[in-house]
């Protein structure tokens, strides 16, 4: 028996029966995500090494109830056992299977056996089914199925270390099977004969499956088209009449392995017990609405200080360089550039992080299930699912972490179309736009004694985010075909403790992906921002430079007065200025001028970056509340050249905030969008959409109240 | 005690029942892979509180489903 140096490993099993847990346990840190080619599942992938110094390369399988796929990613389970001419073929599978229910497992659990590959059957939460006087005969059952099996607790680690001496040596290929492939389609070796590294069920598993894979030779789509053909192969029928013999089997299996004393099931009272308050009518629901209003305000408030933080040292340490350095357009684009570019993404690491840490224990509690259950109707309302009121809830702080986790919803439609909605929902960014324009335009007077105004324009503000988050959801479910099947069938876990290592693991996993896969693109495009804001054609910002060196015309100003001025001077001049006058034509309709247009363009980065922009624009020093007091009379003493009227009119006000409502005013939800869908298509549809939206409710509101 | 067959969407909660048939082919083959055979015992676990959808025992775990869902699988009150 030759050992080989390395081996491929494949993790698989049932949804919930602990997986995560085992690849964290044999990966810890090794791990990385990546992608599977052609479809947007992440590739969960670890390098670990057996006691006999293999070295150990695992693939962590998206779970699934069966091997014929419900969604794009159990596809890609099947893909990966199934269309083993490739590289991605496993040596082994480790096959895990929920002790405390069984039967359930075997069934996805037979279907791996039966193909044929060297399987291991790691029996998790054993620890679970021998609380609830489940007893399990582990030698009868390797016999049964024909293959190892290792009782296991992944979540204490214990039996890993079994599972790796296993794996050290060579594991056998299975010899059982547990249909009869005869009597369900008749001979299928003809067809297997036909094809590399498959089996008779593989084979059939082909014939059932092989239009919807993404890597599949012609020849061999003719192949199975004549097999199935010639033996009158339907698959309905096939994938009834297997499932129906192989719970024959596992009916056998289980009766002779497992002893089910019939007490009662502590686990499953326990979580029945627990369910009665969390699913309570009134109680689930306010407890609901408190949990995510500690997530909210985790994302919200408490994010503001690590964020504050990373600003400052970001901002301090680019000062410090930036004085270092021999000053010039390198020294520029390095800092001013490139290095607030890279903190522009950092500052969203504690929201992405609170987020997952939170959303991390709801789901290893079991309580995210539960949510999808209260929610499920309620959100079919507005044409989505239970899952997708997490993130529209998380959107109400920031779209960035709220569509990372739509990872969580199954539903590829559901995803898609939450995705698209999420930026709707009024986020933490617009509050600064949204302070600045309702100070300027709203009068600070109470309603009904107890309410202010503003604040009420501020309430209607969100309130108008989340309607255009719901109109964009019935839009998208007209526009977006799929083909899957609309079935909700969702296993709702017992509770459980949080395991502390998994949700650490998971916030730096999420954050990892973050920085280096959405963090290109929005470097990229916050330097290219940067370099349109800071130059200008020709000689025009040389020359504002010469100009603020004499001193002759500055006598009326202080220094930091005049600084202000000449950064003013220079972004009007810069690229972004003259794009600004160009795009003017495009926007007067609208009720803007070029210099908010300038904000409009800069505020892509960013929509704070607007309040930014405007106080450079009218040369205010800073956004300080004295400064932004300055800036509220400026804005108001503007006048357009050309009409003699008020720029800042209460129309084009509302109007601005109309648009910053609707607009993709967002370069980092561009990235992680792109990122999230694995393509340009979704978040180029979703600008437009969003900010054709925009113009269009813009142009409404402008020309109804000038 | 009724031996008629009928749906599982119209049973209360703490009802118990035998599956007696599926209904709908495409579904069926999903319920039968969640463990929803003929044959097996379920419980009706609960309820959501705007009626939909539904929690159910089966085997030894919870599964939630749809009324759409529960209305092809056909039960015989115990």
């Amino acid at each position: 028996m030759s050992e080989p140096k390395k081996i491929k490993i494949a993790l698989a099993g049932n949804p919930n029966c602990g997986k995560t847990s085992l690849f964290n346990e044999l990966t810890g840190l090794r791990q990385k995500v990546g992608n599977f080619p052609g479809v947007t599942v992440d590739k969960k992938t670890g390098i670990f090494f057996l006691p006999n110094k293999t070295e150990a390369f695992v693939v962590d399988l998206p779970g699934t109830y069966s091997i014929y796929p419900r969604r794009v990613d159990e596809m890609i389970t099947f893909e990966v056992l199934a269309n083993l001419d490739n590289d991605s073929r496993p040596d082994v599978i480790v096959l895990l299977a929920d002790a405390s229910n069984l039967k359930r497992n075997l069934l996805f659990c037979t279907q791996v056996i039966d193909m044929g590959i060297p399987t291991v059957i790691a029996l998790n939460m054993i620890d679970v089914a021998e609380k609830n006087n489940i007893r399990i005969d582990v030698a009868k059952l390797e016999e049964e199925l024909g293959v190892p099996v290792i009782p296991m607790n992944a979540r204490e680690g214990k039996g890993v270390d079994k599972l790796l001496n296993l794996l050290s040596s060579e594991v056998a290929k299975p010899k059982r099977s547990f249909i009869d492939l005869q009597k369900l389609c008749g001979d299928a070796k003809e067809l297997s004969n036909k094809i590399p590294y498959s089996n008779e069920y593989i084979a059939t598993l082909l014939a059932v499956l092989h239009k919807e894979l993404n890597h599949f030779q012609a020849e061999k789509h003719k192949l199975i088209e004549e097999w199935v053909a010639a033996k009158k192969f339907v698959v309905a029928r096939f994938q009834g009449e297997e499932v129906l013999q192989r719970y024959n089997s596992i009916n056998r299996v289980v009766n002779n392995c497992v002893n089910e004393e019939q007490k009662e099931n502590k686990s499953l009272e326990n979580t029945s017990r627990i369910d009665k308050i969390l699913l309570h009518p009134l109680w689930g629901y306010l407890i609901f609405l408190g949990v995510f209003f500690l997530v909210f305000q985790a994302i919200f408030a408490w994010a503001q200080y690590p964020m504050d933080l990373i600003s400052l040292v970001f901002s301090s340490v680019g000062n410090y360089i930036h004085n270092l350095l021999p000053s010039g357009i390198i020294n520029d684009l390095l800092i001013q550039g490139l290095w607030s570019g890279i903190g522009g993404v950092v500052v969203f690491i504690p929201q992405i992080m609170l987020l997952f840490g939170f959303i991390t224990i709801l789901e290893d509690t079991g309580y995210m299930a539960r949510v999808s259950f209260l929610m499920d109707k309620l959100m079919r309302i507005v044409g989505l699912g239970g899952k997708s009121a997490v993130p529209l809830i998380s959107g109400m702080a920031c779209a960035i972490p709220a569509i990372m986790s739509t990872r969580n919803i199954e539903s590829w439609k559901d995803r898609i179309i939450t995705i698209m909605v999420v930026p709707f929902m009024s986020c933490s960014a617009r509050l600064p736009v949204y302070t600045l324009l309702v100070s300027f335009a709203v009068p600070s007077q109470p309603v009904l004694g107890i309410f202010n105004m503003r604040g009420m324009w501020m309430l209607a503000l969100y309130l108008f985010g989340f309607i255009a988050a719901i109109f964009a959801s019935f839009i998208m479910k007209l526009i977006i075909k799929t083909k899957e099947k609309g079935i909700f069938l969702m296993e709702l876990p017992i509770y459980r403790f949080p395991r502390w290592g998994n949700i650490g693991v998971t916030m730096f996993e999420k954050a990892m992906v973050f920085v280096t896969d959405a963090g290109k693109i929005i470097v990229a495009i916050s330097v290219v921002l940067w370099f349109l804001a800071s130059y200008g054609p020709g000689d025009e910002i040389k020359n504002i430079d010469k100009k603020f060196v004499d001193t002759s015309f500055n006598s009326k100003y202080n220094t930091q007065e005049l600084d202000a001025i000449k950064q003013s001077e220079k972004l009007a001049h810069s690229y972004v200025g003259h794009i600004g006058h160009f795009i003017e034509p495009a926007i007067a309709p609208l009720g803007f001028d070029w210099k908010i247009g300038i904000s409009l363009i800069t505020a892509f980065a960013a929509r704070e970056v607007f309040v930014g922009t405007i106080a450079t624009i009218y040369s205010v020093g800073s956004t300080s509340d004295m400064d932004m007091k300055k800036l509220r009379e400026r804005m108001h003493n503007e006048i357009n050249a050309q009409t003699g009227k008020k720029v800042f009119s209460f129309a084009t006000v509302v109007s601005l905030m109309i648009f910053f409502a609707l607009a993709m005013q967002c370069m980092s939800t561009i990235a992680v969008v792109r990122r999230e869908t694995k393509s340009w298509k979704w978040p180029m549809i979703q600008l437009f959409f969003m900010t054709g939206l925009a113009y269009l409710a813009s142009f409404i509101t402008y020309q109804l109240l000038k | 005690m009724s031996n008629l067959a009928i749906p599982l969407s119209v049973l209360k909660k703490g009802d118990k029942a035998i599956i007696i048939s599926l209904d709908d082919i495409a579904i069926s083959i999903k319920l039968m892979e969640m463990g929803c055979m003929p044959g097996e015992h379920l419980e009706v676990d609960y309820i959501a509180p705007l009626g939909d959808p539904i929690s159910i025992r089966i085997g030894n775990y919870l599964l939630g489903l749809r009324k759409d869902e529960a209305i092809a699988i056909k039960v015989m009150k115990q």
